[in-house]
């Protein structure tokens, strides 16, 4: 549901024929056949009991992974590169970088 | 022009859910994405992005990784808000109504190669929203000297050394630079305070006619920062003076933020693996520049 928001995770066919290939210089938005995941190093982990929901780590994600799930906050981890600007800017260091 | 009442307020708890720069390549903890991320936020889907050679159009346009999610296009280097401005005239001449053009360009594609497209841009008054992040250098390319640059920086074109402290030049002017065109709004802001950036964007967004934004955005990567710190440290440098908040508009400066005490300069610039050389007198003369910018802000701005 959350994810219809963001665009998904899409497999790349590899192009067996001419028309395969996009016409022009033009691609489809939101086309994203490859994940972050792999360049983490910490992760982020939300403890729900100390957050209050002010919502700077959702303002301040460099990479839009944070997304709002009825009064929660919750992490997209295939797009999560692991900076740790969430933890380091939570008011009430509810978040904890956690090496994987 | 529309009133600033009447502009419906954007925040963390009432901005679209929808991202439409996700899944980007940026390093981790980049400055510039968090600019881009926002403004698109605010401008909604129905917008037209422009972005010249620079960090947001190598990490956005990764053949077949489209990481914008609304309409995005890769400009000349030099000439991106004259594409803009194409693009606006080209969706009036299509009859759409409720559309915004935003150009997203660096430094350097704002302050050096991209200006004189920029000015004529202003100078027509087209309906572009232009976005400069700055992170005082050329980022994508590998840390070159910029236009916008400050003094002391040690980058792969002004390296330090034992005579020279890196960059000798101070920062263009280049929010002056864009008010004396007397646009329709221009502002300076700071990913260290998102409210005010989005503030600004969604004024620029209710603006008819050509309007700037100048935001500050940190770089990890060219910086010499630790990822988790970008914020904080575009936060200290508005916080020590050095990068300003404040918006023309109607032919009037306004200083938004006005410090009584600044920051401890050293402090910030010793965060920084860029500044890490600089010696006390080159400290001085940094401090020294922006007590003179500031005197002379408060004496014709306030």
């Amino acid at each position: 549901m959350i994810k219809m928001n963001r665009p998904k995770h899409t497999e790349y066919k590899t192009p067996t024929h001419i028309d395969d290939y996009p016409t022009g210089p033009q691609y489809d938005a939101g086309f994203l056949p490859e994940k972050n995941a792999g360049w983490r190093t910490f992760k982020p982990v939300v403890n729900h009991d100390e957050c209050i929901y002010c919502l700077r780590c959702y303002l301040l994600c460099p990479d839009g992974t944070i997304m709002k799930d009825n009064g929660k906050i919750k992490i997209d981890m295939d797009y999560c590169k692991g900076c740790g600007v969430c933890a380091h800017e939570c008011p009430k260091d509810a978040i904890e970088m956690v090496k994987e | 022009m529309t009133k600033v009442l009447d502009i419906p307020k954007v925040n963390a708890k009432n901005m679209t859910e929808k991202e439409f720069f996700y899944g980007h390549k940026a390093c981790a903890g980049c400055g510039g994405s968090i600019a881009v991320r926002l403004a698109l936020k605010v401008l909604g889907e129905r917008t037209y992005s422009a972005l010249p050679a620079g960090c947001m159009s190598a990490v956005g346009f990764i053949y077949p990784q489209m990481a914008f999610n609304s309409n995005a296009i890769i400009t000349t280097f030099p000439g991106s808000a004259s594409m803009a401005a194409g693009i606006a005239a080209g969706a009036k001449a299509l009859g759409q109504k409720d559309f915004k053009t935003v150009v997203f360009a660096g430094d350097g594609g704002t302050a050096d190669i991209g200006f004189q497209a920029l000015s004529g841009m202003i100078d027509r008054n087209d309906d572009v929203l232009y976005i400069c992040y700055d992170n005082e250098a050329y980022m994508n390319t590998g840390i070159q000297k910029s236009g916008l640059t400050p003094y002391g920086t040690k980058t792969t074109t002004t390296p330090a050394g034992q005579n020279i402290p890196g960059t000798v030049t101070h920062k263009k002017n280049l929010f002056e630079i864009i008010a004396a065109h007397d646009i329709a709004y221009a502002a300076t802001a700071s990913i260290g305070y998102p409210q005010d950036f989005i503030n600004k964007v969604n004024k620029a967004k209710h603006v008819k006619g050509a309007s700037f934004i100048h935001v500050y955005a940190s770089c990890p990567t060219g910086w010499g920062t630790p990822t988790e710190t970008s914020v904080e440290i575009a936060k200290d440098a508005v916080d020590c003076g050095l990068i300003f908040l404040a918006e023309y508009e109607d032919g009037e400066y306004k200083l938004n933020r006005n410090p009584k005490e600044f920051k401890s300069v050293e402090e910030y610039l010793k965060k920084q693996g860029r500044f890490k050389h600089m010696s006390d007198a080159d400290i001085q003369c940094v401090i020294e520049n922006r007590d003179k910018k500031w005197e002379r802000m408060r004496k014709n701005w306030l």
